[in-house]
């Protein structure tokens, strides 16, 4: 008798990880950004994209909140705001 | 072909015939005579094989369990401390289903440090998973090697198997073995089709966290292989008579106990000083037998139950025990007649701890006993003279 | 753009945790064609849990102190295969597994010389199991089990150094570096995996649960180990010492021990300012020990007479088959050939040497420094 004993490639996306912000969440502003990267690299859940300048984002559905990506940002483009703002 | 070789390198012979792409061990006596064969084996160009040089034996059944995570056939071989030192990866590839198998040469555990025979260290390792067999002769020990990997790697199986044979008594006893040809071996051993691989190609987590919600039924799951695995075994071993030519394997052997009032139940290298008992008493007029219990997990309870059921003393004689209770083979067999419709007396014996040798005489003596009061743990053979000052 | 990483989101990480971080710089680096050996830990804990994991790769996890000698079996079982060149294959875990219960496989594993890269993402304690100390665990910091109390000012010793313990196996490469240099983290582990054989990354990785920091300072905090010269960010090759992140004017250690809960006693307990000495003592013992100061060449001194070098001249010097690198900033020519961050004349994949660069510094997330530091060469003509 065999149960499952592995797991399958990136099924943690099913965890919607964004649901653990309470207070505040990163806006990117979109404005003076020069894709560095910086931020993509720094996200410790992966969750930043982006290609050319101002068009770097975060996806709410899994942002924690953290705050690191504007710690990093060489162009102070990214801000935080609290969670009940509309962006 | 028939030859006059050591255990050890007996074992080594078969073990290089059933292919293994890696083999990692660590020394530890009285089993480093298997190892050091096959490296030579290597070191000659006669074997498709890697041999990992392991800093210690928690290394070298993790980097087995490795090998076989990526689908290649692996072997390790070990003995009392190292098979303790190991205990909790052999835990680990259990749980995981890797079809490992490993030669433990059983020798007692410290402390004290005593490197000869008994067999406390693979019975300590009882719970773990592993499918157990005890070898009663080198001739048995390598034919249970192939049938080991043949069970191990059935898709329906996919558990480790632990070989078990005395330390000294078989490994480095020289007598003849009738070894099998390649091409036997090859066409009893299918190549090996992992269950699940690390691959690139089609990666999966393996050793994943599993919560309360989902761990025991892993544990169930294992629990009913090795029921399954109690139907395989026999069907493993007819097939190797077929293809070999010989009685080798199964879950218990049968001796002259079909008209027996008294049996002898035992595990290993002593069974065959058993049988020889047997026979000079049954010379003698009385009705002995003796089982030899092969497979010791799964528990072949149904099968010692149908050979015992209609004799009314049993002795099983432990080469082990488990300290605070009784010998776990006496245990076992406790467990199987226990509610059952007849209640022979089933009586538990303890020799041949460190070594000490099992006389002749000594199971004459067991025999004896049986006609008495069931006795539940009697150590056998001790020295009354070096206990005179105990407290 | 969606970028796949090989370590998804979803995962269980605190916010700020600095070993996910890591965990994606190296995975990502790595690419698909990798298989993982992971020990337990926070990283192992995090990253799966029946039936879901964050794995884009194959990973396994067996025990605590094994993922050296599991990767061993890995790579011996890829050999046998055939299918070593194609694979490679990484062992990782926390300093709690690399630097105590784990070390003798990764000792066993590199003596062997298997062609495995050992990561260790250290955060100075056993953090999984609730931040109990590790040989990791800085001077000084407190941990459950080297907690600061009356008599105590927490853990007693110092660092073990496990990339100089581990370049003394002879491994070919054996370095460290910072999740506050994240694009550093993907060069070496690129750089580690081209090398066939034994290699060692140890990444720091703030904790900002057993660290007690504000988890938007994890980026700031690595940084700051750095600067202070208490994480020296160095490579050995071949055993000797190869590169060493130079930092500009070491700030004082205070400014890295302040924001952390774990040496908050040193700013309050009495002969808290001698503790905090020692650690100063430490940082500049690490900047004495591997010249961690850069250089700047006095500006009293006489520039010798300069090459001219016209557009077409210095277009020449692209870096490509051989040629020298070099790049022109506000008229001068600098050469950067031996610079970490530019490879073959490219740099980042964004800037090409062979030209002048000067207005391309406004897009850069640094400052002029970077550039003026560099050799210089020539003078733009014209």
């Amino acid at each position: 008798m065999l149960v499952p004993i592995v797991a399958k490639p990136g099924t943690s996306r099913r965890n919607l990880t964004g649901s653990w912000r309470t207070m505040q969440k990163p806006h990117f502003l979109q404005q003076n950004c020069i894709a560095c990267r910086r931020c993509l690299l720094i996200c410790p859940e992966g969750c930043i994209e982006g290609d050319k300048k101002n068009t770097y984002h975060t996806d709410y559905d899994y942002c924690k909140g953290c705050g690191n990506c504007v710690a990093i940002c060489p162009k102070d483009d990214i801000e935080m705001v609290p969670e009940e703002t509309e962006l | 072909m028939k030859e006059f070789i050591e255990g050890s390198a007996a074992i080594a012979r078969t073990i290089k015939m059933c292919k293994p792409g890696v083999i990692s061990a660590y020394p530890i006596t009285p089993q480093t005579h298997i190892g050091e064969n096959l490296v030579q084996f290597i070191a000659n160009g006669e074997m498709e094989c890697q041999f990992v040089n392991a800093e210690s034996e928690h290394s070298s059944a993790s980097i087995i369990l490795g090998v076989s995570a990526v689908g290649v056939r692996a072997y390790n071989s070990t003995s009392s401390q190292g098979l303790l030192l190991m205990a909790e990866v052999l835990y680990s590839i259990a749980g995981m289903r890797f079809p490992l198998v490993i030669t433990c040469a059983n020798r007692a555990v410290s402390s004290p440090i005593n490197i000869w025979n008994d067999q406390q260290d693979s019975v300590t390792l009882r719970d773990s998973g592993w499918i157990q067999f005890y070898a009663e002769n080198n001739q048995e020990a390598c034919d249970l090697h192939i049938q080991a990997y043949r069970i191990a790697e059935d898709q329906n199986i996919s558990l480790p198997v632990m070989v078990c044979v005395d330390g000294y008594i078989l490994t480095h006893a020289v007598e003849v073995v009738n070894l099998p040809d390649q091409e036997q071996v090859d066409g009893f051993l299918p190549p090996l089709k992992p269950l699940h691989v690390l691959d690139p190609q089609d990666p999966v987590s393996m050793g994943v966290l599993y919560d309360p919600s989902s761990y025991m039924e892993t544990r169930y799951a294992i629990q009913e292989t090795m029921s399954e695995a109690l139907e395989l075994i026999p069907r493993v071993a007819s097939e190797f008579k077929e293809m070999f030519g010989r009685e080798s394997g199964g879950l218990i052997q049968e001796y002259r106990t079909s008209d027996a009032d008294k049996v002898i139940v035992a595990m290993g290298s002593v069974v065959s000083t058993v049988k020889e008992v047997v026979d000079e008493m049954r010379g003698e007029g009385e009705k002995v037998g003796a089982i030899k219990v092969i497979t010791h997990r799964p528990l072949p309870s149904q099968a010692l139950y149908d050979s015992l059921k209609d004799v009314p003393e049993i002795a099983v004689l432990d080469k082990s025990i488990s300290l605070g209770a009784a010998g776990p083979l006496h245990m076992d067999l406790k467990y199987t007649f226990q509610g059952k419709n007849v209640s022979p007396k089933i009586s538990g014996f303890v020799a041949g701890l460190g070594g000490r040798d099992i006389t002749r005489d000594s199971i004459r003596e067991i025999f004896d006993r049986l006609s008495g009061e069931q006795i539940n743990c009697q150590f056998v053979n001790l020295d009354v003279e070096q206990m005179v000052n105990a407290t | 753009m969606a970028t796949k990483h090989l370590l998804a989101s979803g995962h269980t990480a605190c916010a700020g945790c600095g070993q996910a971080i890591a965990a994606r710089l190296v995975v990502d680096a790595a690419g698909s064609d990798v298989i993982i050996a992971n020990s337990t830990g926070c990283l192992e804990v995090f990253s799966n849990i029946y039936p879901r994991t964050a794995w884009e790769v194959p990973w396994i996890h067996s025990l605590f102190e094994n993922p050296a000698s599991v990767a061993s079996g890995i790579e011996a079982g890829l050999r046998s295969l055939g299918k070593l060149d194609n694979v490679r294959v990484i062992a990782q875990g926390g300093d709690g597994s690399s630097a105590d219960i784990g070390f003798q496989a990764i000792s066993g594993m590199f003596e062997r010389g298997h062609d495995i890269l050992y990561v260790c993402y250290d955060n100075g304690a056993y953090m999984n199991t609730g931040v109990q100390r590790s040989s990791q665990t800085p001077f000084d910091a407190s941990t459950t089990t080297t907690p600061s109390g009356k008599k105590s000012f927490g853990k007693k010793m110092p660092k073990k150094d496990l990339a100089l313990i581990f370049a003394a196996h002879g491994i070919p490469y054996s370095a460290t570096a910072s999740v506050a240099f994240p694009t550093d983290v993907q060069r070496k582990v690129k750089r580690a995996l081209d090398i066939r054989g034994p290699k060692y990354l140890q990444i720091f990785v703030p904790c900002p649960l057993g660290w007690r920091h504000d988890p938007a300072l994890t980026y700031d905090i690595a940084r700051l180990a750095v600067e202070t010269g208490l994480f020296p960010v160095i490579e050995y090759r071949d055993g000797e010492l190869a590169s060493v992140r130079k930092i500009d004017a070491p700030k004082p250690v205070e400014e890295y021990l302040k924001p952390q809960g774990r040496f908050r006693h040193l700013f309050s307990a009495p002969g808290g300012e001698e503790e905090i000495e020692k650690i100063q003592a430490i940082a500049d013992a690490n900047i004495r020990k591997f010249n961690m100061v850069k250089e700047r060449p006095k500006k009293e001194e006489k520039m010798p007479e300069l090459k001219k070098f016209t557009l077409e001249k210095l277009a020449k010097c692209d870096g490509k088959e051989g040629r020298p690198a070099y790049v022109a900033y506000k008229g001068k020519v600098y050469d950067v050939s031996k610079n970490n961050l530019w490879s073959d004349g490219d740099h980042m994949g964004m800037h090409e040497a062979g030209r002048d660069l000067t207005a391309d510094m406004e897009d850069a997330p640094h400052g002029e420094d970077n550039m003026l530091d560099m050799p210089v060469v020539g003078e733009l003509e014209g």
